[in-house]
């Protein structure tokens, strides 16, 4: 069933999808145009206090003694407060999960108490009027430190020289290894062996807001309301409940606008629990943004991998078996409540994901290391494994001496395999690589890519074109989190009412940080109640108001909300024809909603405008019948369960070109081809897929968080850090196969992660495209000038 | 105390005078003082953008500028070229091509694609990324941004 006949409206009637695959604008966007969006540093409350950090300079060190006094004695200071103060309101948190055999973290505490592991770990709060005078008292604070060994690199860290976290017992928070057996035999025995060890930048999400949180406190009540800039409010109030000790009811978290998140805002941080314990302490609200130097020193980082990846493989290019073997740091702590043991068991899952191959073996550590926290930031682990997958595959091509194209239409899943098992044990429900790739190789004009190529080689000009087909997690069932213990619900939730003017109010948990939530959702309670979109309001991001959810994480909003979204709409519209068929004297069969209007379903003739239908239901219900009652709210749930993951596919193809002399690559143009089923609204999936390439360009040729050897971090601010800007960016080409999920009506897949999940490697691959008649290689992202120089032996 | 000077400046066409603190840095001085929240703070070291304001009809880093130095200046912000419509072809295309995504960089972007908006008939669309250059957006790949600018200005 594609979009074209998603049947929204009863059987039998003419066919309607409304806006469902129509590029239509955003309506929530106006105010983010004019300035008048709410975000939460723009929010004013009365007597609300302002906190900032005092932050470890160390990378490792015990604290012997802090001296608060004089801060305490600064102009506007409301308190000063050190880990055992705030520890007294605010449990400490272990983040390990069931279903992650053997995972390990110690306790961490909302303000670190006797030792800091990573330089910007808060050790102290200041709390002010303002938060100017915040900030000047934690100039005021001193402390004696005993500086401890640092553990800076992960190799070293593997090795248990020295222990982190000497309880413990060692620097391991996870491993994993995963053996389909028979790969050492096919190994022994293979035409072609390629093997390459491949290294990942530790980078971050640098969401132009900065993390924030407004925490208000209201002790007549024992309540507490969170105005939160995060992706997850429900999995949040569990948390301050727990944490806080206050009962769940009284805790009610808001997202209002959140610019940006990228996976950066769904975890748990200590400065913001701390910031929620302050306002119960001091009973008032209290206040947090992290400017943009602790922002980089304290939002989540990601990946950082050293991954070996070997690939067997016939002469006549059959893929038999994939080895991997990754090593991934992820700073002091496992980071609450989702853990850092994700991204490298993503990895193990993912590696190798579009191939045919039987055989595959897997090792992965996950270790600690005395730089920032990392977890799930967009994607996930597969750009790591997207990355180790295609670079070695075009490695395997080249030796074999065939066309990376070619090579993987060889060894693509056949698009009529499924449902389909892959050796690492995920299941697939319906893919299309060869559809994928066909159109990829047609929107390139690719064999006039590679004569152009050669062409302009004679010029010594060096061009490179890079493919990378990619596997992606999208809708995730309770298998991700829930199953391990995780209260993360992978259930979301829609309630729809019809107002007495006949526009109708959505309230769904699955949250907006401008991916266009708000804006499909929009779009699919017009198509399935048949209202025109300017009758819809859409109101996410508040535990008290919508129904119990997950929220925006995993590329799960449009596939999972967006369902409950449709469902609670056919209801409603069935309530509304109940309504109808009572006023007008009608069977409900022979009517149907459409343009704001009760029609009559086979003439098409309007009978009834709702505005009339919601005046009787709600003013007037005395002229209905006494034994009737109408029912214009409905609620509607959708949890994804007959697979773990809703699988995608897509690739990518890049094309560069190499300067020999400076090391710098030129973007010329970038293509993505994606399969997320239904396709809501093609303009708001295309920008993302767009947007989530750069960020995919980014770690591939600027992004990369550097530390010294001493665990300081060098470049965290925006002026060392480069994200991609509008200057250096390609054109970027969308186009899409769809191919719906079966398990909802709606059959929207993810596509939120699809560009930074490849992207990376199509880069990588067109580089040493480029590279290769130079005989040069590269294979550490990022890939800047001086590592590309380097490969050439230049400097 | 902290040492304040009393400065006046027309703000989006209003006069206001307070008595300011000489280190605040002017988009703080919108935001806290006169609760123009349009304009946002990403980094306060002049790199992002996202406080992009005009100054007596440049465009200025927000919080490059003590806001004691915009004394006898008029400042508009993105509250103020809104209400006059100023920016209502650029929103109108910002809108119809989704050229943001969760806003934040939207008001300095729009404002510093004004700029090129006002000085230019004509603009490639290199021309477009490289006045752009100095606006991070996160969310957007850009070319919507690119996109609607284009439109706007060569029609």
């Amino acid at each position: 069933m594609g979009k074209a006949e998603l049947p929204l409206h009863a059987p039998g009637t003419q066919v309607d999808k409304g806006y469902i695959g129509e590029s239509t604008p955003r309506p929530n966007a106006q105010r983010l145009l004019q300035g008048r969006g709410a975000f939460t540093d723009d929010l004013r409350f009365p007597r609300l206090a302002h906190v900032a950090f005092f932050r470890s300079p160390y990378a490792h060190a015990r604290i012997r003694k802090l001296s608060l006094e004089k801060a305490r004695a600064q102009p506007g200071v409301v308190g000063v407060f050190d880990g055992r103060a705030v520890a007294e309101y605010c449990k400490p948190w272990v983040a390990v999960l069931a279903h992650l055999k053997g995972i390990k973290s110690p306790a961490q505490h909302a303000i670190a108490i006797e030792r800091a592991c990573w330089q910007g770990e808060a050790c102290a709060a200041v709390v002010a009027e303002s938060r100017t005078q915040a900030e000047d008292a934690v100039q005021h604070i001193e402390a004696e430190w005993e500086e401890l060994p640092v553990v800076v690199d992960m190799e070293e860290s593997l090795s248990g020289k020295r222990v982190i976290h000497p309880d413990l017992g060692d620097n391991i928070c996870f491993k994993r290894e995963h053996d389909t057996g028979g790969v050492e035999e096919i190994f022994a025995k293979a035409d072609v062996v390629v093997e390459d060890t491949f290294h990942f930048g530790r980078h971050t999400g640098v969401c132009v807001e900065g993390r924030a949180i407004l925490a208000d406190y209201n002790a007549a009540e024992h309540s507490l309301t969170v105005y939160h800039a995060t992706q997850a409010p429900h999995m949040m109030q569990d948390i301050f409940s727990r944490h806080l000790n206050i009962p769940e009811g009284n805790v009610r978290v808001i997202a209002k606008d959140v610019g940006g998140s990228f996976g950066i805002k769904v975890h748990v941080y200590a400065d913001e629990m701390a910031t929620a314990a302050l306002s119960i302490m001091l009973r008032r609200p209290v206040k947090f943004v992290a400017d943009r130097l602790e922002s980089f020193l304290s939002d989540i980082h990601a990946r950082e991998h050293r991954a070996r990846v070997r690939l067997a493989c016939t002469k006549a290019g059959e893929i038999l078996a994939f080895d991997l073997d990754d090593l991934t740091a992820i700073g002091p702590y496992s980071v609450y409540p989702r853990t850092s043991g994700i991204e490298g068991n993503q990895v193990v899952n993912l590696t190798g994901g579009p191939y045919k191959h039987q055989k595959y073996r897997a090792r992965m550590h996950v270790v600690f290391t005395n730089k920032n926290v990392t977890c799930q930031y967009r994607a996930v682990g597969h750009p790591i494994a997207v990355a180790l997958t295609e670079g070695i595959v075009d490695l395997a091509a080249q030796k074999i001496g065939i066309d990376p194209a070619d090579f993987r239409r060889k060894n693509l899943i056949s698009d009529d395999a499924y449902p389909y098992t892959f050796p690492s044990g995920i299941k697939f429900e319906k893919l299309s690589h060869h559809k994928a790739l066909d159109l990829l190789l047609r929107i390139t004009n690719y064999a006039g890519l590679r004569a152009e190529q050669s062409r302009l080689r004679q010029q010594k000009i060096y061009r490179g074109i890079g493919l990378a087909a990619m596997i992606e997690v999208t809708n995730p069932s309770p298998a991700f989190y829930g199953v391990g213990g995780a209260r993360i619900s992978a259930q979301d939730g829609a309630t729809l009412r019809l107002e007495p003017t006949g526009m109708v109010t959505v309230m769904c948990s699955v949250t907006e940080q401008g991916q266009g939530t708000e804006g499909i959702f929009a779009q699919i309670a017009a198509s399935a109640v048949g209202v025109s979109i300017d009758k819809v309001r859409v109101i996410t991001g508040d535990t008290g108001v919508t129904p119990y959810g997950g929220g925006t994480w995993a590329s799960r909003g449009a596939g999972i909300g967006g369902e409950a979204v449709l469902l609670a709409g056919r209801a409603l519209r069935a309530n509304m024809l109940d309504v109808a068929a009572k006023m007008l004297s009608l069977d409900k069969a022979e009517l149907d909603v459409r343009d704001n209007h009760v029609i009559n379903r086979l003439t098409g003739e309007a009978k009834l405008p709702l505005a009339e239908l919601g005046r009787v239901a709600y003013f007037r219900p005395d002229t209905l019948p006494i034994d009737f009652q109408s029912e214009l709210t409905v609620t509607r749930h959708y949890t994804p369960r007959q697979y773990g993951f809703t699988f995608t596919n897509g690739i990518q193809a890049s094309l560069v070109e190499v300067d020999p002399d400076t090391g710098f690559v030129k973007l010329l143009k970038h293509w993505c081809v994606e399969d997320s089923g239904t396709v809501i609204n093609p303009m708001l999936v295309d920008e993302q897929i767009r947007g989530g390439v750069v960020q995919g360009i980014g770690a591939a040729l600027y992004e990369e968080c550097l530390y010294g050897p001493d665990g300081q971090l060098l470049n965290g601010n925006m002026a060392d850090y480069l994200v991609p800007m509008a200057g250096e960016m390609p054109d970027i080409v969308c186009a899409h196969i769809e191919t719906p999920t079966l398990q909802s009506q709606l059959g929207a897949k993810g596509v939120g992660e699809a560009g930074t999940a490849g992207a990376p490697a199509a880069v990588m691959n067109a580089i040493n495209d480029a590279l290769a008649p130079l005989g040069a290689r590269v294979t550490r992202m990022p890939f800047t000038p001086e590592r590309i120089l380097q490969a050439l032996k230049k400097v | 105390m902290e040492q304040t000077l009393t400065t006046t400046m027309t703000v989006n066409g209003s006069q206001v005078t307070r008595a300011i603190p000489a280190r605040q840095h002017l988009v703080d001085f919108l935001r806290e003082e006169l609760g123009l929240t349009g304009s946002h703070i990403g980094c306060e070291h002049g790199v992002c953008g996202a406080c992009t304001i005009r100054v007596n009809g440049e465009v200025v880093r927000g919080c490059l500028m003590l806001a004691v130095q915009a004394n006898g200046c008029r400042v508009d912000t993105i509250e103020g070229l809104s209400d006059s419509k100023e920016l209502e072809r650029l929103q109108k295309a910002f809108h119809e091509k989704n050229a943001l995504q969760c806003g934040f960089c939207t008001p300095g972007m729009l404002m510093a694609a004004q700029d090129l908006v006002r000085a230019r008939k004509k603009a490639t669309r290199e021309e477009i990324r490289a006045h752009i250059s100095g606006n991070y957006c996160r969310c957007t790949g850009y070319q919507a941004i690119v996109d609607a600018i284009d439109e706007v200005i060569n029609g």
